[in-house]
């Protein structure tokens, strides 16, 4: 281990804990904010986290899973690491969800978790569980602390991990010992010692050039983009390059906002409730290039039906992902943003696609997403395309997961990137409306609006008195519709109507709910009514909570039902 | 099919379990797995053997533990010259009346009895899987008590051959 330099050392009075060696590495990888929630373990954190009140913020949440899911969402916003800290044993596994969410969506998270002190690891201590072997499976990368000098290199290289290749969750276990040690003297500041992470960032010329040639030979060409163009920052160069060779652009549902949709050439959303045009766009193409997707059940559908006729390009910064589901013929591990400026000096000559590109803008015409008014009430898609209206297409929106979340992907059309926040692999309710928090918090300015269902906004509703105490301006869209709407949907096309407990027969008030908290509720059950008070409710001054009273019976189509492909959508025209 | 695949990793705490809690949350089947350290400090040998059932599931299983932050190196020695070899201690029921019998049997396996008593002796026995398969069951007519296997260990041989030169050879031609 070589050393660098001394760490800043500052001198008081009381002596310096690990603990405020944490404070200050983290003050040092430019954390401003803490996501987080205090208990025995974590004790001497939290009384550095005290001392720090002026160096760094800590958000108090009341649920950890609440905290992580805002964590997630100022990571999806910012590209830099959400920063959470528990206690050891419920503090930890309530944070398991999150974790996990992260994993699968591919989000930079730097969770610490107190653990008991090393003298009594391994007797089941009072709050003790073990959270190395519980998060090993979920996690990027995960270390309990075994001494005050190994803090400085684990803290840097886990903000290293956390945030640089393919994103994900690091977690570092710190027992109580080591956090309320007493240092003698500063330590050194080390160097990063992981000789076995090295992501690939450069593309392979070789296959450049081979997607080059393929292109210039395709008379089908389709683009596929998912998150990976975000996580890049990448949308100017996807768009410069379609642009350029007239490609057709369909997204994943983590890809929305990669490509503008009011661009020409935009598909929409592919996959199960994806929209015609795209999924036929993929069914037929000769030469699908994937910028970042992980190629996902619910957007392939069954994999005998995928892209049955297409050489298959795959650019992706986990070399892992290539050919894990698709056979891919060009394999490209690269960060989407360097393959793409690459491709943009390599790739001179133009696919010949005129007649290809007519053909699915004129799906894009005749099979748009559809849905009916109901003289009897507010339709679920309509209220998506309200609040569109009154955000200007502009808002950050955090959905939860469900039906609601497929309206509010199919009908809150993204023209900017970085606009999206939602739960894609792991599907987890009660994620939206934490999420929006963490939004809210990392762009104070922008209008944030979670839009939620009746089901899962109860999972996590428990973050209202963090938006009232810290005055934070969201939105809350309750799509309620008295039911578990995906699950009753399922349970309507693929169990003969047989709705088991699914329909939620009992709900809150939800405007007296939002009152309790101190926020401003109130109930809309009619599209009038919608429309006259949105633009005051969207312009009032601080978190208004709305519920939204929809039409029960209203399901979300297009649908590819599981087992079937790409090509066998349901849906796809009014009855 | 059956594939020898070699990882080099750090030597931290577990380790062991992100290599085979891996392996069992992606569905592989491990045969056997064995680690033990290396000419270089702080750095670990382990030697899998495990159960794939095509190519598109070994690039997995080789991609997969090479994201591994600990694991530095991932090889798939399968079909390349190794030197492959697994030790096995069998301890087989036998009066004094039929040791020279076992003694004659096990001796062109290059196997050595390592522990007598009056009602057994244990054979330990060096090589490849197969012929330590082999020689259990030439044994197990005696009457075998326990078997204990260290699970095969093994690296690339000194010198490999080029491409050219494994190529099918024929005798016709």
């Amino acid at each position: 281990m070589k050393v660098e330099a001394k760490l800043e050392f500052q001198t008081s009075t009381a002596p310096k804990t690990g603990a405020d060696l944490l404070i200050d590495l983290l003050v040092k990888e430019g954390v401003e904010t803490i996501f987080g929630y205090p208990g025995g373990a974590v004790l001497p954190v939290y009384d550095a986290i005290y001392k720090a009140k002026d160096r760094i913020s800590h958000i108090l949440f009341r649920h950890e899973q609440g905290m992580i899911h805002a964590a997630e969402g100022f990571a999806r916003i910012t590209g830099k690491p959400g920063v959470v800290i528990a206690t050891s044993g419920p503090g930890a596994t309530n944070l398991v969800t999150g974790i996990t969410d992260a994993m699968m969506d591919s989000l930079p998270l730097v969770v610490f978790t107190g653990q008991v002190a090393r003298s009594v690891i391994g007797t089941d201590a009072f709050q003790e569980a073990d959270v190395m072997a519980i998060t090993t499976p979920i996690t990027k990368h995960n270390y309990q602390v075994q001494s005050i000098s190994d803090l400085p290199r684990i803290v840097k290289e886990a903000f290293h991990i956390a945030s640089t290749g393919r994103p994900g969750p690091v977690l570092v276990d710190l027992p109580k010992d080591i956090t309320s040690g007493v240092l003698t003297d500063a330590p050194e500041d080390t160097d990063m010692d992981i000789p076995g992470y090295q992501p690939t960032f450069k593309p392979n010329p070789m296959q450049i050039k081979k997607l080059a040639d393929s292109l210039a030979k395709a008379h089908k060409p389709v683009i596929l983009a998912g998150a990976g163009v975000l996580h890049a920052k990448a949308s100017e160069q996807l768009t410069a390059f379609a642009v350029k060779h007239n490609i057709p652009v369909a997204t994943t549902l983590l890809g929305l906002g990669s490509f503008p949709a009011d661009n020409a050439l935009s598909l929409g959303m592919a996959g199960m409730h994806g929209t015609y045009a795209a999924n036929m766009a993929l069914y037929e193409s000769d030469l699908l290039i994937n910028f970042g997707a992980r190629f996902d059940d619910r957007l392939t559908g069954s994999l005998k039906h995928f892209a049955p006729y297409a050489k298959v390009a795959h650019i992706d910064i986990d070399p892992a992902e290539i050919g894990k589901n698709v056979p891919t013929q060009i394999p490209i591990v690269a960060d989407a943003k360097v393959a793409l400026t690459e491709l943009l000096i390599q790739a001179e000559s133009s696919p010949k696609s005129e007649e290809w590109v007519e053909k699915v803008l004129t799906f894009k015409q005749e099979f748009p997403l559809w849905y009916k008014h109901d003289p009897k009430g507010m339709c679920p898609q309509w209220l998506i395309e309200a609040v569109h209206k009154v955000t200007n297409g502009d808002a950050i929106v955090a959905t939860d997961v469900g039906q609601h979340q497929m309206w509010a992907a199919q009908y809150y059309t993204f023209n900017q990137p970085h606009r999206w926040i939602t739960s894609g692999g792991l599907g987890t309710m009660g994620f939206g409306f934490p999420a929006a928090i963490g939004a809210q918090l990392a762009a104070p300015e922008s209008t944030v609006v979670a839009i939620v269902g009746d089901g899962g906004f109860q999972m996590t509703l428990q973050e209202l008195s963090v938006i009232y105490e810290r005055k934070l301006p969201i939105k809350i869209i309750i799509v309620n519709n008295g039911a578990l709407g995906m699950v009753r949907q399922w349970q309507e096309l693929m169990y003969d109507n047989r709705t088991s407990e699914s329909i939620l027969h009992t709900q809150p008030d939800f405007v007296k709910l939002a009152e309790s908290y101190g926020i401003r509720g109130v109930m809309i059950d009619n599209p009038e009514e919608l429309i006259a008070s949105l633009p005051e409710l969207f312009a009032h001054d601080g978190p208004v909570l709305i519920d939204c009273r929809v039409l029960q019976q209203e399901k979300v189509y297009p649908m590819i039902t599981p087992g079937k492909g790409l090509n066998e959508m349901i849906g796809v025209k009014p009855e | 099919m059956k594939r020898i695949i070699t990882l080099t990793v750090q030597d931290r705490s577990g380790v062991l379990n992100r290599v085979t809690g891996l392996l069992q949350r992606r569905q592989f089947n491990i045969s056997s797995i064995s680690v033990g350290p290396t000419e270089t400090e702080g750095v670990s040998k382990m030697t899998l053997v495990v159960e794939v059932e095509d190519d598109q599931r070994l690039e997995q299983v080789t991609k997969q533990l090479n994201k591994q932050i600990d694991v530095l190196k991932v090889s798939d020695i399968t079909d390349k010259a190794i030197v492959a070899r697994e030790l096995a201690l069998i301890k087989v029921a036998s009066g004094s009346q039929l040791r020279s019998e076992i003694n004659g049997l096990i001796d062109p396996f290059r196997a050595i009895i390592v522990d007598v008593c009056k009602e057994s002796i244990t054979v330990q026995v060096t090589g490849k899987p197969d012929k330590i398969d082999a020689l259990i069951e030439l044994l197990r007519p005696f009457g075998i008590k326990e078997i204990a296997r260290t699970g095969l260990t093994a690296f690339l041989r000194g010198h490999q051959p080029q491409v050219n030169e494994s190529a099918t050879y024929s005798l016709i031609k």
